[in-house]
């Protein structure tokens, strides 16, 4: 008797402790990744004299108009936040676009065709998998320069634009596809290219959309090439803008880097929030 | 409509040759049902017919004319396939009127016929739905409806009937038949189902290994089997085989069960002593006092009838379908009658008929 009240017992202690033990990690996650966001909206609302003492203000200050305004119209360095966003958004959305629409192509290459070398060209682009931009920065640099791209749109963008993940994740969903799909299709009529834009394309469109979330803040987050190739104002985006701002000066003045910083989060937080529904529902399931 | 020509169609996978030469002639109208087990090369038959799959030789003609090089869209064919092959982003309006569309007729062209074939095949309400809103029965409906809009030449079923349950099964079976006799069609219509390829087929073209082992009406298929492996697959509970050798200068038949069968119907030819496979179907097994002794091993109650398996004195199997209830135990005389006999040659399993003179 006494046995059985003590074994249904424990369990519910430990449960609770667990439950407690659950909710402090989550809980200290929450700060860890909150509080660093919480600094710099408040750190931008304040003005250059009260970080530059070495306050960290956790309560919002008085001068948040004109330190947006400051960063939107010279940022740290000359050049407008305004204009860094707009680099930064033809950049990321066209990596983000081109890559959806290089590796589909490819995808759907190497899944509905029989070609000599079909084997091959897919273990070329699994294997670049493994080949990341910074392995090959210095060769790509070289025939960037060589081309005279540096300092354009086209440098930044082109280089980065094939991507082995993309085109793997395409084919592994390509080989979902029913094979009756295609020979209802060669029935019908439908060529390869009617056949993909008809029913591939279609069925592929929640895919598209996880990716681009996913591409778009690869996109708009990109450092190391974006630092080596995008030297002048131009074409500066605002990752590099924010670089400049610290790097340039000893009297950084920080609440323009932070209003830098909560304006440059601010376009792939919107990507994602709008993108949601459609970003999970990519990775979840597949429409059949 | 038109006829179907297949002049020793040949198939090979790499070194494995699935169909060894297959001819078939299919007339205007005629629904034909190729039945075989599963890696029989039935569906790689319907495969080549349909353009899927490329002959390694052999010529296939429809209406006279060689398709044998063509694209499937270029042979004026349309096929319903086993898992339906909707396309699950478009409404079924979309999907019956894709072929159409491709071919480039004007919308409302595509409409109209969109709209009078929903009507023919009942599935007129449910033009908006997409497939995946649709029950088995409605995706098969619509499945049909994709290939009889095309006004093809020749209809191909692959197995359309197996993801439906039982008893829609034997509806959408009879719907099809109506619907076939109706359009007047020529259809080829795969299925390992030996009741769908009774029931559907004007002919049938039972398949194995690779050979049209055999190809005639169902009935004429069920009553002279052309050799065992046909014998065996077509009717249920299966035939009985039994082993035996020529007797009697011809005339009868000694089973090694004991009995020695005079034949009905007349004189195999072949030596005494040659031996035999006797095939004889459980219904038509007689129960005779003065009979072999059967020792029962299972009872299969179906109701209307009852499905005995027991063993003969020498050990050979035999099953027993008797007419309502039987027993479920103990020994059971029976006779086999000598006009259900049919008699093969144990060397290959082919027909041994009587010989005419």
């Amino acid at each position: 008797m006494s046995n059985a009240v003590s074994t249904t017992e424990a369990p519910a202690i430990e449960r609770q402790t667990g439950a407690w033990v659950t909710h402090a990690i989550l809980g200290i996650g929450v700060i860890l990744f909150a509080l660093p966001l919480w600094i710099v909206l408040m750190g931008s609302t304040h003005d250059a004299a009260t970080i530059g003492r070495g306050e960290v203000p956790l309560l919002p200050g008085a001068h948040a108009l004109e330190n947006y305004r400051a960063a939107w119209t010279q940022g740290g360095t000359g050049v407008g936040v305004g204009w860094m966003l707009w680099n930064s958004m033809v950049i990321a959305l066209s990596i983000a676009i081109g890559k959806i629409a290089i590796s589909i192509i490819s995808a759907y290459a190497v899944v509905f065709f029989r070609f000599p070398g079909r084997r091959l060209f897919f273990w070329a682009i699994f294997i670049t998998l493994m080949l990341p931009v910074e392995v090959r920065i210095f060769p790509t640099f070289k025939v960037v320069s060589d081309l005279g791209l540096v300092n354009t749109y086209a440098g930044l963008i082109i280089p980065v634009i094939a991507s082995a993940t993309a085109t793997l994740l395409f084919r592994q969903f390509f080989l979902t596809i029913p094979d009756e799909f295609v020979e209802a299709a060669k029935m019908d009529g439908a060529g390869p290219l009617r056949f993909f834009w008809d029913v591939v394309l279609p069925l592929s469109r929640t895919n598209m959309a996880a990716l681009f979330v996913i591409l778009f803040v690869y996109g708009w987050n990109q450092y190391l090439w974006p630092l080596l190739v995008a030297t002048s104002a131009d074409v500066e985006t605002v990752v590099i803008g924010m670089v400049k701002m610290i790097g340039s000066e000893s009297n950084t003045e920080w609440n323009i880097v932070m209003a830098t910083c909560v304006l440059a989060m601010l376009p792939p937080v919107l990507v994602v929030m709008l993108m949601q529904r459609w970003f999970v529902k990519g990775l979840t399931d597949t429409e059949k | 409509m038109a006829t179907l020509d297949l002049m020793d169609v040949r198939k090979s996978f790499g070194p494995t040759q699935v169909l060894h030469g297959v001819d078939l002639h299919v007339a205007d109208g005629e629904m034909i049902v190729i039945v075989g087990a599963s890696g029989c090369g039935k569906s790689t038959l319907l495969r080549i017919v349909a353009g899927l799959e490329t002959a390694t030789s052999g010529h296939v003609r429809i209406e006279g004319r060689e398709v044998t090089g063509l694209e499937p869209a270029d042979r004026d064919i349309a096929m319903v396939f086993q898992n339906y092959a909707l396309y699950p982003h478009m409404t079924v309006a979309q999907n019956m009127g894709y072929g159409l569309k491709i071919r480039g007729l004007p919308r409302d062209e595509i409409a109209r016929r969109v709209a009078a074939t929903a009507e023919l095949i009942g599935i007129g309400p449910l033009l908006d739905r997409r497939p995946r809103q649709l029950s088995g029965g409605q995706r098969q409906r619509v499945a049909m409806g994709r290939a009889i809009i095309r006004e093809p030449k020749l209809f191909l079923f692959d197995e359309p009937l197996s993801n439906l349950d039982a008893k829609l099964r034997v509806q959408m079976r009879a719907e099809i038949r109506r619907l076939q006799k109706r359009l007047g069609v020529t259809s080829l219509f795969v299925t390992h189902d030996q009741v769908e390829a009774m029931t559907l087929g004007d002919r049938l073209v039972v398949m194995h290994q690779g050979h049209a082992a055999q190809v005639a009406t169902p009935m004429e298929i069920f009553e002279r089997p052309a050799d065992t492996y046909v014998a065996g697959f077509i009717g249920s509970p299966s035939m009985n085989f039994l082993a035996g050798r020529l007797a009697e200068a011809g005339q009868a038949v000694a089973l090694e069960a004991g009995p020695v069968i005079r034949f009905a119907d007349g004189p195999r030819p072949g030596p005494d002593g040659m031996p035999l496979t006797i095939g004889v179907r459980p219904e038509h097994i007689r129960l005779d006092a003065a009979g072999l002794a059967l020792a029962l091993e299972l009872a299969e109650p179906l109701g209307s009838e009852t499905v005995l398996h027991g063993r003969l004195p020498n050990g050979e199997a035999l099953v027993v379908k008797l007419t309502g209830p039987g027993p479920r135990d103990g020994t059971l005389p029976v006779a086999l009658p000598a006009e259900a006999l049919h008699v093969f040659a144990a060397d290959g399993g082919r027909r041994l008929d009587p010989a005419c003179d």
